[in-house]
């Protein structure tokens, strides 16, 4: 095909959006019902499992492989053609990832109101994106966010330690959404656990090795479309059943209040202890008010310095289109995120009917056994495998009832959403939506944090600090050769089931707002931040949050004799939660790289604040070490001063063409 | 972090630190105040929750999109919008 045959073929498919993307939902809707008639006609459930995971999948590679694409414009930034409203779909889907689809609302099951600092944290986030970041990175129009960082701080040495940032912060990122495709796989289509995560490769590799940025930009769209629809689903059912209308958003209202009852009558009923209830609705019963606001600081400022999140903002058509574009995106990411706790309270509800009914443990529903199996269900203290091992379990406890009680029930947070269709009683293709939708959720995450790590390896490692003359062809082979190690590597790390690597996610949203947020705000917002700042001030940040972070996780007696740690509080009692002095004098205290299981890890500080929220001290330090360092050095010379006075105004065209310099320092 | 007579930056600073401040609050302030607001309710939520739970997202989302129609009013009045 020729370069114009090419162009043009795109520019319509770019005019003719709506007629596609409608097509394409009316038939995912219509395969629905389809493996819903087979469901009924007697068909195996395993095989409605593979044709929903083999179907999707499917759909997404096509679409992969009609993007592909040999221009460095259409590989790193979609040809700039993505407008607001679809980019902000694509955006929904890089964003909420196998963790916010799968365990988001088993989060909220389980902490209540607490874990409600994830929902906020997780949308606020783009009002600091739009108010702050976007608008000017699309306006620079740079490929990658540390293109940012070398034109504005000058040189490679700030780019250098951007795609440092960016890589401790996605790495882990995406061997999660990867770990999360072969949960999904192994549970619904009973396939070998190693196997799936290969499987969960070749979906994400068909997505963007050919295409780059253009053919990921168009399957997130598809994958968007998937997600929400399941997401939205068995939760709309359930609240038609239970209060006869299918707006879950507006009645789980109701359920909370049911919930309510069923606490106090579960301890009447002594089926629950004061003790291990926490009320689904009371605040700061699980973190402290310092922590739950701390959290809700670090996952809004990480949002907003997010490398994957902010380069789909590279490629809309225009600024204004960038700003509309976040919007879209907030809305697109808030029709799930509004619905998660309406799913917490809905599945909450089935589950403590369950035992305020006093459910003999002989008589428990199937879900538990499915779950118990994977080991997500626990009761009395062991996986729930079989009835004759729940009733062996719990006879070994004096005095039991021979009943479900809440206290000897634990339901992981990741069994939430996977099993509310089963613990409602809903038909299994229900249960395949969901799988699909899971497993589009971890495919479009996995495929933009990929890209942005591929991207910063060829782009600002290969092309812009070794071999600068480099032709486009072989960029982009360099490109790919670089997704497809970095995909392996994050496949295997996967294929091992690191419960560290897991864990580690969580950090990523502070790790990105010490190591970015500063740097990139002040370097937008104040023309007198220069290159010393920004290097001092990113070292200082992302190093005081990684100090952190590492410290009290892994070297925790490190921290209490070096660093002044002390333990962290219980959020109700306010005492401390491990016995420090007492933990120090055990021959174990200086050991490092400790387990979760050592007595201090992850259970000291400073000022009570988790390792999670460990950004609350490194982004005042970051900012701190700009301001103060750029004022002891030399100002930006006039021509950045007009660099950024052109960032700042929309008018004019990108600035950064490639092939040409950015700046001249 | 202002321009001297720069009228266009001064008016982005201001929508901006507009929609910084109604951040904070709903991002923060609101929140300080779970405990009270959880003693009146609305459509059966505690007022508390339902802040956090929808509230606070409902507004993020509304802020949004007047600040994408402020901010382009402000470009095309003061003449740094882009060409059509």
């Amino acid at each position: 095909m020729s370069e114009t045959a090419k162009a043009a073929g795109s520019g319509d498919f770019v005019s003719n959006l709506g007629r596609i993307y409608s097509i394409y939902t009316g038939g995912f809707f219509g395969f629905v019902i389809v493996l819903a008639i087979l469901e009924q006609m007697g068909v195996p459930n395993v095989y409605i499992g593979y044709g929903f995971v083999f179907l999707t999948i499917a759909v997404y590679a096509v679409i992969g492989i009609l993007s592909r694409t040999g221009e460095a414009g259409e590989y790193y930034v979609a040809g700039r053609r993505v407008p607001a409203f679809y980019n902000g779909m694509a955006t929904g889907a890089d964003w909420m990832s196998a963790a916010s689809f799968v365990g988001m609302a088993g989060s909220l099951f389980l902490l209540g109101y607490d874990g409600l600092a994830f929902v906020l944290g997780w949308t606020g986030g783009y009002v600091l994106v739009a108010i702050l970041i976007a608008p000017f990175l699309r306006k620079f129009g740079a490929y990658t966010v540390p293109d940012f960082f070398a034109a504005r701080f000058g040189g490679n040495f700030p780019r250098f330690l951007a795609v440092i940032v960016l890589i401790a912060c996605s790495f882990t990122y995406v061997t999660a959404q990867i770990f999360g495709t072969g949960l999904i796989a192994q549970r619904f289509l009973g396939m070998d656990f190693t196997v799936a995560v290969y499987v969960g490769l070749i979906g994400i590799l068909l997505c963007s090795m050919l295409g780059g940025m253009k053919a990921v930009t168009w399957t997130q769209v598809a994958q968007y479309i998937v997600l929400i629809v399941a997401y939205l689903v068995p939760v709309v059912i359930l609240s038609a059943k239970k209060y006869g209308i299918p707006l879950p958003q507006l009645t789980y209202g109701q359920a909370i209040a049911d919930i309510t009852a069923l606490e106090q009558q579960m301890v009447r009923q002594g089926l629950a202890t004061v003790a291990s209830l926490k009320p689904h609705t009371a605040p700061f019963v699980n973190y402290s008010p310092l922590n739950y606001f701390a959290l809700i600081l670090c996952l809004m400022v990480g949002t907003a310095s997010l490398p994957h999140v902010l380069m789909r903002y590279f490629t809309t058509p225009s600024v204004r289109e960038a700003r509309q574009s976040v919007a879209w995106s907030l809305f697109f990411i808030f029709l799930l995120y509004f619905t998660a706790p309406a799913y917490a309270a809905f599945s909450k509800l089935e589950v403590y009917s369950l035992i305020a009914k006093g459910t003999k443990l002989t008589d428990l529903p199937t879900w538990i056994f499915t779950y118990g199996k994977l080991g997500l269900v626990t009761i009395c203290g062991k996986a729930a495998e079989s009835v004759q091992v729940v009733v062996a379990n719990c006879g070994a406890i004096a005095n039991h009832p021979g009943l479900l009680r809440h206290q000897e029930l634990g339901i992981n947070a990741d069994a939430i959403v996977l099993s509310t269709p089963e613990i409602a009683g809903l038909p299994y293709v229900i249960a395949g939506l969901v799988a699909a939708g899971g497993l589009a959720a971890a495919l479009s995450t996995a495929d933009g944090l990929l890209l942005a790590i591929a991207n910063a390896l060829s782009h600002d490692i290969y092309y812009k600090m070794i071999d600068t003359k480099a032709p486009t062809q072989r960029r982009l082979i360099v490109s790919r050769v670089f997704l497809l190690v970095v995909a392996v590597a994050a496949a295997y790390t996967a294929s091992t089931r690191p419960a560290d690597i897991l864990a580690m996610v969580a950090w990523a949203f502070s790790l990105a707002a010490a190591g970015i947020f500063p740097a990139l705000v002040l370097g937008v917002w104040w023309k007198r931040a220069n290159g010393p700042g920004c290097i001092a001030g990113m070292i200082v940040g992302f190093g005081l949050c990684l100090l952190y972070l590492v410290v009290s996780r892994y070297f925790p007696g490190y921290g209490v004799t070096y660093l002044g740690m002390s333990a962290l509080f219980n959020p109700v009692t306010g005492a401390p939660i491990v016995d420090v002095a007492k933990a120090m004098a055990a021959p174990n205290a200086m050991d490092g790289w400790v387990t979760l299981a050592h007595p201090l890890a992850s259970k000291v500080g400073w000022f009570g604040v988790n390792n999670i929220s460990s950004a609350l001290f490194a982004l005042p330090a970051g900012f701190l070490t700009i301001i103060v360092v750029s004022l002891m050095t030399r100002r930006p010379s006039q021509e950045l001063y007009d660099l950024i006075d052109q960032i700042r105004r929309p008018r004019g065209g990108v600035m950064m063409e490639d092939k040409d310099a950015a700046v001249v320092h | 972090m202002q321009d001297g007579g720069d009228r266009y930056w001064s008016r982005t600073s201001g929508l901006m630190w507009t929609m910084f401040v109604l951040w904070l609050i709903f991002s923060f302030g609101v929140h300080f105040f779970v405990k009270e607001l959880n003693q009146f309710q609305f459509l059966g939520f505690p007022v508390g929750f339902y802040m956090a739970a929808q509230g606070s997202l409902v507004a993020f989302v509304v802020m949004l999109f007047v600040f994408a129609w402020r901010q382009d009013a402000i470009d095309r009045d003061e003449g740094v919008a882009e060409d059509e």
